[in-house]
């Protein structure tokens, strides 16, 4: 005779509240925002500024490597200290393709890029041929740190490297790497990486119009990213993932291999930064060998950390407070950053486990 | 100029040739090939006279007379050959000298000092002719030689003629040459060697040419070699020194110090005030300040990782992740306060006198004494840290927490003041590493991020919990590195090392020594 077991019902992908807040979400950057930037006069009290959409659009990218590294950190228990490398690589991979574009309005007219000619180089080096297809450009965008991650994770997970170990040897992956793009002879631009994009998919890139396509581009990136997150970790996936977190033995001995499972969350979140650092770099402008530094991936790291791990939300919101604080920081009180950024490592760590969402949601409970 | 007048007086006592009206013309007036070689011609077969004349025209002490050349002294002329008072009119035209003459001015008269008494003369004579030899000097040279009584100056006087001899037009001569230079292991030599290759047309002495080239590299060859294990044992020492304290909070206490680094830097920036201090109060003792900034550099990193302990670390035991990015954190404060309080820019601490020089071991092989007190200085901690975690009462405990913490504390052991005595310790012997660093590299706020990739990568290859597994990978991390850099370069060196530390964690997570029995 058996023992019928109860399993919770499953719970819908998101509550009346949860959609109603992401069907604002989805109004406010696809229709409200353009809105206010492209057709409000500038002297109107709700005309929004360049600048303001730009630092929106960054922040934008940096959540969805906050959301990759909460898929990876929070749910599975598994901290990775490389994922910099991966959003490097999406955005290399893009900044290829925009190197291209620039066909023969570069400063030596040729239609090398630059640093090319400079470098007295005759052709394009061979991981430069998909270089032309924007469709080819897409495929890498994902490929590049898909197979990346893929490779090292299988070697790593299979040996059954974990906790700080794998940290740590992420680190070394991605300070590595940090040290072969800064190579001139790697053929992506050392130091300098690439730069002075002047327009994507033959059409202008620093237009009013460009940015805010790449603006609504990468809200809705975010928005499906956190659905399908979302979908993710509610599906017998996600629980299984979460088991592995919580008890990782138990796991195997209840007869699931985790390898597959760590494995397939590994290279996702490792091509969710992928598609972050491609919409990142031709909003910004510029992509360099620097957005591998070591330090650069831990502070995805502290994005989850101070929205609260394993909520999904949260991570979204710690890229928003922290990369908010920081652009205002740096500019009114340039030599309190570090201390701030210093203080809420130790901060969060030592009195907010569970990050923003976790003090609101005990707030609340208090209050009730 | 005295010594000038004494090795006038010993060619004198040879009796040579002297200088003529005719000669001191030659040399002091007319087209510059002509004139430089008169130069030699005299050179070869000098008197008082003539060097007494080339200082004058070196000196720009020379002047033109009715076409005669007259040596200016103060308001007055002297013919340089009778030695007679000249009037000096106002008519009198300085004699131009331009670089090439003045260079070959200043190597006649180098080519002189050759014959000095005084060996430091001679010295200094030997350094500027370098390279500036041609078939002219040969016979100054040969004299020279014959008569030089000091060996390690015989020995580059012969290298000298060596090089002066492969100028010349005579093919026995070259031949000569091509021999002699074969035992030298100069790097100098080799380019020399080289270069006549080249022009050379005979084929006999192209063979003893390249003969000898094959013998000069196998020296260098050699030079290199025993060159890259040295800085690779200097770079491994380096390692040891930044691991040991890492070895010690992260291998016994598993604590992940991303602040280690930053433990370093201050313990160069504690070098640096207390050279400031020397400087200020003890400037006769200068060169000792660097002993009294040793304990000083433990000390201030030591009471910083108490500090740290006390106040975030031991809330998080057991949670290395949490750890990981709270120390982090320390580390990105720690670096801006030494922003705040000494500057973003790098300071500058000296090496003793007794530090730099070097010994020379090989023509292209030289110890510096900075590396080298390094070497002996990171062996001296890593006794001292065995003795201290093996033979001690502290140590004991140590182990004793690490093993197991709830039977240590029923014993009596206070294991909360254990832990931050055995942080501030691994944390001193970071300060340690940075006095040591402060003597080699830049001194910054930057210092300690350099560094904490690598020491951990010594830790984790070395195996956790293990002394002698992190002196094998700091050593063969050192080694390898350099020997991979005079193949690869730099930068590929270091990825290559990483890669293969990545690969070798894959098949040996445990590292190369694990801990035997159950801990592991």
């Amino acid at each position: 005779m058996s023992v019928p077991i109860s399993l919770p019902s499953k719970a819908p992908l998101l509550s009346r509240a949860g959609w109603s807040a992401f069907l604002v979400a989805l109004i406010v950057t696809c229709a409200v925002v353009p809105v206010l930037n492209l057709l409000t006069p500038p002297d109107s009290v709700f005309h929004m500024s360049d600048f303001a959409v730009g630092l929106i659009a960054k922040i934008m990218c940096y959540a969805i490597c906050a959301l990759a590294m909460d898929l990876i950190w929070g749910f599975t228990g598994i901290l990775s200290l490389g994922h910099g490398l991966f959003f490097a690589l999406g955005g290399y991979a893009m900044g290829m393709y925009l190197m291209r574009q620039i066909g023969t309005d570069g400063n030596y007219k040729s239609t090398l890029p630059d640093f090319m000619v400079f470098l007295d180089w005759k052709e394009l080096p061979w991981h430069w041929l998909l270089s032309d297809s924007f469709v080819a450009t897409l495929i890498l965008v994902v490929a590049a740190p898909g197979v990346v991650a893929l490779v090292f994770g299988y070697f790593a997970f299979r040996s059954r490297i974990k906790g700080v170990y794998f940290s740590i040897i992420t680190q070394a992956m991605t300070f590595a790497a940090m040290l072969l793009f800064f190579r001139n002879e790697t053929g992506f631009g050392g130091n300098n990486g690439f730069t002075d994009f002047k327009r994507i998919l033959d059409v202008p890139i620093a237009t009013p119009n460009m940015r805010m396509t790449l603006f609504v581009l990468t809200a809705l990136t975010l928005l499906g990213f956190f659905l399908l997150a979302r979908w993710l970790v509610g599906s017998k996936f996600g629980r299984v993932l979460q088991a592995i977190r919580d008890a990782e033995s138990r796991v195997m001995f209840s007869g699931y291999s985790p390898l597959g499972y760590k494995l397939s969350i590994w290279t996702l979140s490792a091509m969710m930064c992928g598609v972050a650092g491609a919409l990142y770099v031709p909003q910004v402008g510029i992509i360099n060998p620097s957005e591998m530094s070591p330090a650069n991936s831990i502070e995805i790291a502290i994005w989850a950390a101070v929205g609260g791990r394993a909520t999904l939300i949260g991570p979204i919101l710690g890229a928003f407070i922290v990369n908010g604080a920081k652009s205002w920081l740096t500019v009114t009180y340039p030599e309190f950053w570090l201390y701030f950024l210093g203080a809420l490592f130790i901060g969060v760590t030592l009195y907010l486990p569970d990050g923003v969402v976790g003090l609101v949601k005990k707030l609340r409970g208090e209050s009730k | 100029m005295r010594n000038l007048l004494v090795i006038a007086a010993l060619l004198l006592s040879a009796s040579v040739h002297a200088l003529t009206a005719d000669q001191a013309k030659a040399i002091a007036i007319g087209e510059g090939d002509a004139r430089i070689e008169a130069l030699h011609a005299a050179v070869a077969q000098p008197d008082a006279k003539t060097i007494a004349f080339i200082q004058a025209l070196s000196d720009d002490a020379v002047k033109v007379v009715a076409g005669k050349p007259v040596i200016v002294n103060g308001d007055k002329g002297m013919d340089p050959v009778s030695g007679v008072a000249v009037a000096l009119p106002d008519t009198a035209e300085d004699v131009m000298n331009n670089n090439r003459m003045h260079g070959e001015l200043d190597n006649a008269l180098a080519a002189l000092k050759l014959l000095s008494p005084d060996e430091t003369v001679r010295r200094a004579a030997i350094q500027t002719l370098q390279g500036n030899v041609d078939d002219s000097s040969l016979a100054l040279l040969d004299k020279a030689f014959s008569q030089e009584a000091v060996a390690d100056l015989k020995d580059q006087l012969g290298q000298l003629r060596a090089a002066a001899l492969l100028g010349s037009a005579d093919k026995a001569k070259r031949l000569e040459a091509a021999s002699l230079l074969g035992q030298s292991a100069q790097a100098a030599t080799k380019t020399l060697l080289m270069e006549r290759l080249q022009v050379e047309a005979d084929s006999d002495v192209k063979v003893a040419l390249g003969n000898s080239l094959r013998k000069v590299e196998a020296k260098l060859a050699w030079g290199d070699r025993l060159g890259a294990i040295f800085s690779g044992i200097s770079l491994g020492s380096i390692l040891l020194l930044v691991a040991l304290g890492l070895a010690i909070t992260y291998g016994l206490m598993g604590v992940i110090n991303m602040a280690h680094g930053e433990l370093m830097m201050i313990g160069a920036y504690a070098t640096y005030v207390v050279q400031g201090v020397f400087q200020k109060y003890l400037p006769g003792a200068f060169d000792w300040y660097l002993l009294a900034s040793v304990p000083v550099a433990f000390m201030a990193s030591a009471l910083v990782g108490a500090a740290l302990e006390r106040s975030v670390i031991r809330f998080l035991y057991g949670r290395p992740l949490e750890t990981l990015l709270a120390t982090w954190g320390i580390s990105l404060m720690l670096m801006q306060l030494v922003r705040t309080l000494f500057g973003a820019q790098n300071v500058g601490v000296e090496n003793p006198s007794w530090m730099s020089g070097g010994v020379q071991v090989l023509g292209n092989l030289s110890l510096p004494y900075n590396r080298l007190v390094i070497v002996g200085f990171a062996f001296f901690v890593l006794g001292a840290v065995a003795f201290l975690i093996g033979k001690t009462r502290l140590g004991l405990f140590v182990r004793g927490v690490t093993q197991n913490r709830p039977i240590a504390a029923c014993m009596g052991v206070n294991t909360a003041r254990i832990d931050t005595y055995a942080f501030a310790l691994g944390s001193g012997i970071a300060g340690l590493a940075g006095c040591a660093l402060s003597q080699v590299g830049n001194v910054g706020p930057d210092l300690g991020q350099g560094y904490i990739v690598d020491a951990f990568m010594v830790v984790v290859l070395g195996g956790v919990g293990q002394l002698a597994g992190t002196v094998y990978a700091a050593m063969g991390l050192g080694i390898l590195n350099k020997f991979l850099e005079g193949w690869t370069g730099a930068v590929l060196a270091k990825i290559a090392v990483l890669v293969f530390i990545i690969v070798f964690i894959q098949k040996r997570p445990q590292g190369i020594f694990a801990m035997k029995g159950r801990e592991a």
